[in-house]
């Protein structure tokens, strides 16, 4: 159910990127902040320098996430995303099946909880 | 007897855990069954006899299992009496209900000793496979090899090396069964690769007696498209191997292995310190035909430094890997701490090269061609190897001992050499992996080596200071050039800096120079200390120049401070007296030139050092005011240009406001 969230956000987040006429290099440009809040849940949004789009939906109730802990989420999101890349194997557009990344990610959530 | 049980014992699923179906596809292999499946009774017997029960037992096991009223020893009763047998061995009554639980795996003596040994009462385990399989090859000696291959229901791949009982005991002691599963798509390496195997992960042996002993079963003609002729070689190999020790794990890379990977490396990539690239090397193990998956988990696990290539230890990790893979090990959820880059080996021999033939024979693509040949010749080999590898074990593990440690040792120092010389020869993809990698936003443990290595420089050390002010001030220099003109003495191309540092080291050299006030005289004349003796020389010629230095202060490059030096410095030394100071340096020229005048008297050496404590704090105070009196100036020009550009606007707006 979330991934209709999900894409109605990729329109928020096309838009953020595309009104941005310089080149995105830092990581400033690359997190694009709470991209809507709707009445249960935020969306964050995050895109890299190759256009590859991270959205994050946390639940609104939650309200001890800071911005900073979202931008660190994304971070590490980053960083684990460049390391499935690097692999010869992997196809960019297949679904990531590398256990490294979906333990990541998982600790990532666990922790946020 | 339970014949009831029995009845149904055809049709009963046992459950077996992963070892216990590796010994068993081993031993069914052993018994070479037909094409129905059926087992040759007079194998059957042997092996039966060979577990060492009382007959008695025997004839209820075969009951049980349902081979009785069959007539015959197929998959399912053959499994179900050899769980049997366990339990008989293990003392439990033989009923079906005794084999509904775990337990060890039957012993055969003679037969499966090695297999028994792998698996002491260790009917399952996952990550302790390996283990298993390294304690029962050191300890059994010689079984010739069961590799009990697992055989797919399917018996496509029908590996089944007949193991061959005849095989002399001295062959290889350790080469525990390989207990390994072959993979339906590992099968390509099919016996060869079985026979190959190392005894990291399965006593290469079992391929080597195995093809001798029963060429007709040796799958490898079935796989003569295969690399074969890898299994030739790596044959050899494991002949004179066999006697290595089974290392305890089937994850430590022997020397052998670490030749052939060393040998395919160069063939990908002449120089061993450089790096192999992702697509090269994916290609390379694609034709290792894994699925792509756990080829892709296997980069994972062997890239450390998640840079997208591999360097070399990087490089034979993935090949380990792969090969253990082939060789139906279950791949590792982390990397094995044998296996890692930096990892060294203590001197001990460990796996025989099994697994080292045994990629030879994964690359179907290369090894194509020759296989039937060298089929031929490595029966041949085997023969002939076998008789005088036994002898040589000892001493063969001890050589391999001493190369080894030193190989492994080298091999951590690779890597960082491998960082650091690949570092630039690496495609951006080394580098784009560098910005984003471990090494430097996150910690790696593994790549703390290569952190220092590939860690830019820091920044270099800002240059000193007073070039800065210098360089600004040469800007100015103009501007104080063209705007004090009229001041005459100044030299323009050095601009009194904003901000003079102190120089405290001058004072030392103060004292060499009765007199210089002006803190940029100290620091003109702490460069030009060594000029201080043409000084005098061109006292009376660099007089003037000289005075304007005072605001030059040390910024200046060193020529022209010395130039400037000079002329303060003349100065300096002649002057005696402190009042110097008196000279507020709203103007270095009249300061200098009061300077010039004080500097013409001296004092008598005897008061000379009393006056020079006195100068230096006048000097101090002096350098202070001249410091103070540059900024000023500097905020003057400042504020003019200023005044400057609004009055353009002014003017500029006023015809507009009053239209």
């Amino acid at each position: 159910m979330f991934h209709y969230t999900v894409h109605t956000s990729l329109d928020v987040v096309e838009e953020k990127i595309s009104g941005v006429g310089k080149a995105l290099a830092d990581q400033r440009e690359l997190y694009l902040g709470l991209l809507y809040p709707t009445e249960d849940y935020k969306v964050y949004g995050y895109v890299t320098n190759s256009k590859v789009k991270f959205v994050i939906v946390v639940d609104s109730s939650n309200t001890s996430l800071r911005d900073n802990e979202i931008r660190s989420m994304f971070r590490k999101l980053h960083n684990s995303f460049t390391d499935v890349m690097c692999n010869p194997f992997y196809n960019p557009g297949d679904p990531i099946q590398s256990k490294a990344f979906d333990s990541i990610v998982s600790t990532m959530m666990v922790q946020a909880c | 007897m339970d014949q009831g049980s029995a009845a149904g014992t055809g049709g009963t699923f046992i459950s077996l855990s992963d070892t216990e179906q590796r010994c068993y596809s081993g031993l069914y292999a052993l018994c070479q069954p037909d094409s129905s499946g059926k087992l040759a009774a007079g194998k059957v017997a042997e092996l039966f006899r060979a577990s060492q029960l009382p007959a008695e037992t025997l004839h209820q096991v075969t009951e049980v299992c349902g081979a009785k009223r069959l007539g015959y020893f197929g998959c399912g009763q053959f499994y179900v009496a050899l769980k049997l047998m366990a339990a008989a061995q293990v003392g439990l009554p033989v009923r079906l209900e005794s084999v509904a639980g775990e337990l060890p795996l039957p012993v055969f003596v003679g037969i499966m000793n090695e297999l028994e040994m792998r698996y002491p009462n260790h009917p399952s385990t996952n990550e302790s496979q390996p283990h298993i399989l390294g304690s029962l090859t050191g300890s059994a000696p010689r079984p010739p090899a069961d590799r009990p291959v697992l055989r797919h229901p399917d018996t496509s791949m029908d590996k089944q090396e007949a193991w061959s009982p005849p095989r002399s005991p001295g062959i290889s002691p350790p080469r525990s069964p390989s207990a390994y599963r072959s993979y339906p798509y590992g099968a390509q390496r099919n016996g060869t690769d079985t026979l190959l195997a190392h005894d990291g992960n399965v006593p290469g042996r079992l391929s080597v007696p195995q093809e001798n002993s029963s060429p007709s079963h040796y799958s490898l003609k079935l796989q003569s498209e295969h690399p074969v002729i890898t299994c030739v070689a790596s044959v050899e190999r494991l002949v004179e191997r066999a006697e290595i020790d089974y290392s305890d794990e089937p994850w430590r890379i022997t020397e052998e292995q670490r030749e052939y990977y060393t040998n395919q490396f160069r063939s990908l990539q002449p120089d061993l310190n450089a790096l192999i690239m992702g697509t090269v090397a994916k290609n390379f193990f694609t034709k290792s035909k894994l699925p792509i998956p756990e080829l892709s988990h296997i980069w994972e696990l062997s890239d450390v430094d998640k840079d997208g290539a591999l360097t070399f230890p990087e490089f034979c990790t993935a090949f380990h890997l792969i090969v253990a893979r082939k060789n139906g090990y279950p791949l590792p959820e982390t990397l094995p701490a044998t296996l890692r880059p930096g990892f060294v080996e203590p001197g001990v021999v460990t796996v025989p090269p099994s697994e080292a033939t045994e990629p030879l024979i994964v690359f179907d693509d290369k090894m194509m061609p020759g296989a039937n040949q060298l089929e031929m010749g490595s029966v041949d080999l085997q023969m002939t190897s076998r008789p005088g590898v036994t002898a040589k074990q000892d001493t063969r593990d001890e050589s391999r001992k001493p190369e080894f440690s030193p190989k492994r040792i080298p091999d951590p120092h690779e890597k960082p050499i491998q960082r650091v010389s690949t570092l630039k020869p690496d495609s951006p993809q080394e580098l784009d992996a560098n910005m984003k990698s471990r090494t430097r936003p996150r910690s790696y443990s593994s790549t703390s080596i290569d952190d220092a290595m590939k860690k830019v420089e820091e920044p270099p050390t800002p240059p000193p200071r007073p070039q800065k002010t210098h360089s600004r001030a040469s800007s100015l220099d103009l501007n104080k050039l063209f705007q004090q003109s009229g001041q005459g003495a100044k030299s323009g191309w050095l601009p009194p800096p904003p901000a003079l540092p102190p120089r405290p080291p001058a004072t030392q050299i103060f004292s060499f120079l009765p007199g210089s006030e002006k803190s940029s005289q100290k620091a003109v004349q702490q460069p030009n200390f060594a000029d201080f003796s043409k000084f005098r020389e061109e006292q009376e010629s660099s007089v003037r120049g000289g005075l304007s230095t005072e605001d030059l202060a040390p910024p200046k490059s060193d020529s022209t401070l010395r130039h400037q030096g000079h002329a303060p410095q003349k100065p300096v030394r002649r002057k005696l007296h402190p009042e110097s100071e008196s000279a507020t340096p709203p103007s270095a020229t009249p300061y200098s030139a009061a300077t010039l005048t004080k500097s013409t008297q001296r004092p008598p050496p005897k008061q000379k050092r009393e006056i020079q404590m006195a100068i230096r704090k006048n000097r101090e105070t002096n350098a202070v005011l001249t410091r103070l009196n540059s900024e000023l100036q500097q905020q003057l020009k400042v504020v003019h240009r200023e005044r400057v550009t609004l009055e353009s606007q002014l003017e500029l707006l006023r015809p507009v406001a009053s239209t």
